[in-house]
Formats: C-alpha cells, sequence, structure tokens
C-alpha cells in the first residue's frame, strides 16, 4: 500500500508514491459559455486505479473525455490549461490526436461494439496501426479476449456478430477491444452503469488485474464501486475538484465537509 | 361489464374493421391488376419473347429485355455511386450547415419531380445538343431519377448509427474516413443496399423519362450507346396505343408487362430480404 497522500495541488508540489502518468494542470473547460471544470489540478498515478466521484453533472465524465481529448470531435468546445501524459502537454497544437488515443484507450458508459464479428470488433483497433499477420491477429485476439475475460465464452463465436452478446460481454468486449491496441491508460466512463450485478462483479475483477499493466482512470456513480476497485479517489462538485487521496482516507477520514456529507449521502 | 370498458372495446373493433375494409379495398385492385397481367400474360410468352427482336409483325421483346437491361444496370451503377458518396456527405460532414441544407431542400424537390419534367431535362441538355436520342441520354435521366432515391437512404441510414460507435471509433484512434468506411458503413450496408434495390425497381419501368431520351427501336442494340435504345417500357406504351390494331402486337405488350412486373417484384423482394436481414 502507498503511502497516504493528498496530491491536489498542480504537479510540482504532490509526493505521490507512484509516479505520475498523467497531469491535470489549471485545467479549464468550457461547453460554449458553461464552464463545466474550473481550475483543476491533480496527478494521476502510473499502475494505479483512480477513481472520480460526484453528484450528476459535476463534470467528471467531462475530464474524463478531456484525458483523449475526446471533446474534439465537437466544435463550440473549449478547454485551458494542460493535461501532461508523461511530462508531455496533449493539449500542444502539432500533438497527432490519434496517436494520443491509441495511447489513451476508452470504454464507455454504454457497450459500443461494432456492427461486426467479435473477431473483426477486436482486429479494427489493432489494424489502425499495426500490420500483423493472420496468425499474429489471432493471437493478439485471443491475447485480449482472454485479458479481458471473455475468451472462454465467445471462442465458439468469434464469427458471430458483436451485437448479438449479452450486455455485459459487450462491454467486456469493447475492454478487449481497448486493451489490443496496448495503450497505456485505459479510461473507463461509468463501465457498469448498464450492467447486472454479475456482469460488474467481473468488470471489477478485471480493472484489478488491468491495473498491473495499465493506469486506469474510472468514472463512476456508485461510490462502494469506487471504494471497491480505486486505488486514489477525487472527489468533485459543480466543476471542481473538492478532494484527492488515497480512496481508504477519502472513504473513512475526509479532510473537507463537503466529501463527507457526499459520501454519507447527506447531499440534498 | 364496466360500461368505459365496453364502450372502448366497441370503438376498437368498430375502427378495426375499418381498417380491415380499407386495406382489403386496397389490395383487391393490385390483385385484379396481377389477375389480368397473368392472364393475358401468360398465353403469349414463348422462347421467341426474349430471343426475337420487335417487328411490326410481332416478332419478340429480346432487343427491349436487353436495352432496359442496360441502360438500368448503367444508371443504377452511376446513381448509387454518386448516391452514396452524396448522402455520406451529408450525413457524416455536412451537419446542418447551409449547403447540406440547401442540398437535401433540393434533393427532396427531385425525388417528387415528376419522371416526365426529367426527361424534357435531360432532352433539353443532352439529346439537342448531340442531335439524335441515345443510350447515354436515357441512362442519364434515369440516373437523375434513382440518384436522389439514394441519397435520401444513405444518408437516413447513416443517421441511425449511434453516435456512440463513431465516438468509440474515435477513441481508438481511427481517423474521420475510417470510421465511416469501416463503422458507419457496415452498420448502414443492408439499409443502404434496399435503397438501391428499390431504385433499382423504380427507374426499370419508368417510361416518361426515355420517351424524350432513348426513344425506342425495333433494332437489336448491343451497347451502342450513341444511337437510340430499345426497351421495354416504350414498346409497351406503343404496341398498346400506336400499332394496338394489330393483335400480335397488343398480346406481346401484355408478355412485356408481365416480364416487367416480375422484375420488380423480385427487386422489391430482394430489398425485403435484405432489410430483414439485417434487423437479425
Amino acid at each position: 500500500m502507498a503511502p497516504r497522500q493528498t496530491p491536489k495541488n498542480a504537479s510540482g508540489n504532490t509526493h505521490a508514491a507512484a509516479p505520475a502518468k498523467l497531469s491535470v494542470q489549471e485545467l479549464d473547460f468550457y461547453y460554449g459559455d458553461f464552464q463545466a471544470i474550473k481550475k483543476v489540478s491533480m496527478d494521476i498515478p502510473a499502475n494505479q486505479v483512480t477513481a472520480y466521484i460526484g453528484p450528476s453533472g459535476c463534470g467528471k465524465s467531462t475530464l474524463l473525455r478531456c484525458f483523449n481529448r475526446m471533446h474534439d470531435l465537437y466544435p463550440g468546445l473549449k478547454t485551458e490549461g494542460s493535461i501532461l501524459l508523461d511530462g508531455q502537454d496533449t493539449h500542444a497544437s502539432g500533438v497527432d490526436i490519434n496517436l494520443l488515443r491509441a495511447r489513451i484507450g476508452m470504454v464507455f458508459q454504454k457497450p459500443t461494439p461494432f456492427p461486426m464479428s467479435v473477431y473483426d470488433n477486436i482486429a479494427f483497433g489493432v489494424k489502425l496501426y499495426e500490420r500483423l499477420s493472420r496468425r499474429d491477429m489471432d493471437e493478439r485476439v485471443e491475447w485480449a479476449l482472454k485479458k479481458a475475460a471473455l475468451w472462454n465464452e465467445v471462442k465458439d463465436k468469434l464469427k458471430t456478430n458483436g451485437q448479438a452478446l449479452s450486455g455485459g460481454q459487450q462491454q467486456r468486449l469493447c475492454i478487449a477491444r481497448t486493451i489490443a491496441v496496448k495503450p497505456e491508460v485505459i479510461l473507463l466512463d461509468e463501465p457498469t452503469s448498464a450492467l447486472d450485478p454479475i456482469s460488474t462483479g467481473y468488470i471489477e475483477d478485471l480493472i484489478h488485474e488491468l491495473k498491473t499493466d495499465y493506469t486506469i482512470v474510472i468514472v463512476t456513480h456508485n461510490m462502494q464501486q469506487a471504494a471497491r476497485v480505486s486505488d486514489i479517489t477525487a472527489f468533485m462538485y459543480l466543476g471542481e475538484l473538492i478532494e484527492c487521496g488515497q480512496t481508504d482516507q477519502i472513504f473513512t477520514d475526509p479532510e473537507k465537509k463537503q466529501t463527507e456529507d457526499y459520501i454519507t449521502g447527506r447531499y440534498g | 361489464m364496466n360500461p368505459v370498458y365496453r364502450r372502448r372495446r366497441t370503438i376498437n373493433r368498430i375502427i378495426m374493421a375499418a381498417s380491415l375494409l380499407a386495406s382489403a379495398f386496397g389490395v383487391i385492385w393490385l390483385f385484379l391488376i396481377l389477375v389480368t397481367l397473368v392472364s393475358k400474360g401468360v398465353p403469349a410468352l414463348s422462347l421467341d419473347v426474349f430471343t426475337e427482336r420487335t417487328r411490326m409483325s410481332g416478332g419478340g421483346l429480346g432487343n427491349a429485355i436487353l436495352g432496359s437491361l442496360i441502360m438500368t444496370a448503367l444508371a443504377t451503377i452511376g446513381g448509387t455511386m454518386i448516391g452514396i458518396l452524396a448522402g455520406t456527405w451529408l450525413a457524416e460532414y455536412g451537419g446542418r450547415s447551409k449547403l447540406a441544407n440547401t442540398i437535401r431542400f433540393i434533393n427532396d424537390v427531385l425525388l417528387s419531380a415528376p419522371s416526365i419534367i426529367i426527361g424534357l431535362y435531360i432532352y433539353a441538355v443532352v439529346v439537342l445538343p448531340m442531335g439524335h436520342f441515345s443510350g447515354w441520354a436515357g441512362v442519364a435521366a434515369l440516373m437523375v431519377i434513382i440518384i436522389p432515391v439514394v441519397i435520401r437512404s444513405t444518408e437516413d441510414m447513416l443517421l441511425l448509427v449511434p453516435n456512440s460507435l463513431r465516438e468509440a471509433a474515435a477513441a481508438l484512434g481511427a481517423h474521420r474516413w475510417l470510421i465511416v468506411l469501416k463503422v458507419c458503413y457496415s452498420g448502414a450496408k443492408a439499409g443502404i443496399t434496399t435503397g438501391v434495390l428499390l431504385g433499382c425497381a423504380r427507374i426499370s419501368g419508368e417510361t416518361a423519362p426515355l420517351l424524350f431520351t432513348a426513344l425506342n427501336t425495333n433494332q437489336w442494340n448491343f451497347f451502342n450507346m450513341g444511337s437510340e435504345m430499345p426497351n421495354l417500357p416504350m414498346v409497351l406504351y406503343q404496341n398498346m396505343t400506336i400499332n394496338s390494331f394489330i393483335p400480335a402486337q397488343v398480346s406481346l405488350a401484355w408478355a412485356g408487362a408481365l416480364i416487367l412486373t416480375a422484375a420488380v417484384l423480385i427487386l422489391n423482394i430482394l430489398a425485403r430480404v435484405s432489410s430483414a436481414r439485417s434487423q437479425k
């Protein structure tokens, strides 16, 4: 267990035990005139699970989508400040956005299998960056599906349409698809909110296993989930980062009154 | 029994009976048309109908069938390429921009434009400058008819592909064009195919646009696109009106009508099957 830490300032002032994989610095984000994120600064340590909690509309998903610059898909959205990935500013001009997204994978709230076979769903992302022989691709698909704990369920139906799987299987397929590209960071945007408890359990176990190889950032509505899966928890409210620290500390002994009110369910 | 429920049930029965009667009324005419076509067309069918060319004394429909196939196929291929490209631009890139909305409006107008107007237009811009009727002019007129059908179905089908799939593909680091090509098209291909097949069925029976463009001829025309092109709808029209005093011509026209209907029916069934497949 890493020592207690409260990485709540800009990266220079933090004392995280693990090196910072991502560093958010003075980040502001605007939907048109509405400021959804206000001066957020924090570090996300490598090979740990960082969870964002907070009420709906607090900006946690918006912040997550800043990490892989998902907002660039839509006009009228503006980001100020910076996010460093291994010390390099991801929002600097000249950064290739597609290469960035290959390093920072994302899994969405609702499962998003492509309308193609299970195999092609996984091969799609791999083919974007690598030219593999048929055999190497078979191996990569199997590796990703095993890593996502889905192989045993789909090994006989790799040719069936990915959209024909159950909701929980679809979400694991999407995780496998993200892993197959071999990213460094995996962003999970409420990955289990559309799933039943058993599928949720699978995915939470998966998150535990994945953190040895990847840095994981998860947004969740479910505080128990944050407590179960994460090492670091960050509480956001109305676009501001209220508090950020070791998960057991946030849930047992938060520094801020607002955090305590939220985790004890006293927010009206 | 509860009076409110009884009243509701009575109204339901009356409306249900009225709906059934209305649909039966529509279907009866369709059925009668098919019965007439079969009863008058089948006796006129023979191998000669498919192998002989049209003659004053009767002959066959071979040249007209071939000409119709050539023009319909070329117009479908050309119209599909242009229509899919334009529909893709509207759905994926144009958005709500002024240009896109203008194109959508014009496309809707074209979609409902009387086909005889389209024939006249091609007559003015292609036939008059060239100085003679031609297969190319016929293909052009048919293309103007099929393009808006394909544009509309391509755009509608692409808009049905959920945006979350585009985001998911972008999150893997795919370029925009690749997302459209690999993800959006694989979600929309069944619907687009249906649109193309229905458009093809529509143009295969069009007469008015060919009247001013390909005209007709009783000679064989093997891909000589620069001259008049024989075609089935025009043969029907001529044999049933101008040549209606020759019984052999009239019965040949019925055979042609049957063949044309069968072709359209097959295309419609194919379209149904392909859209049913996509729902699986």
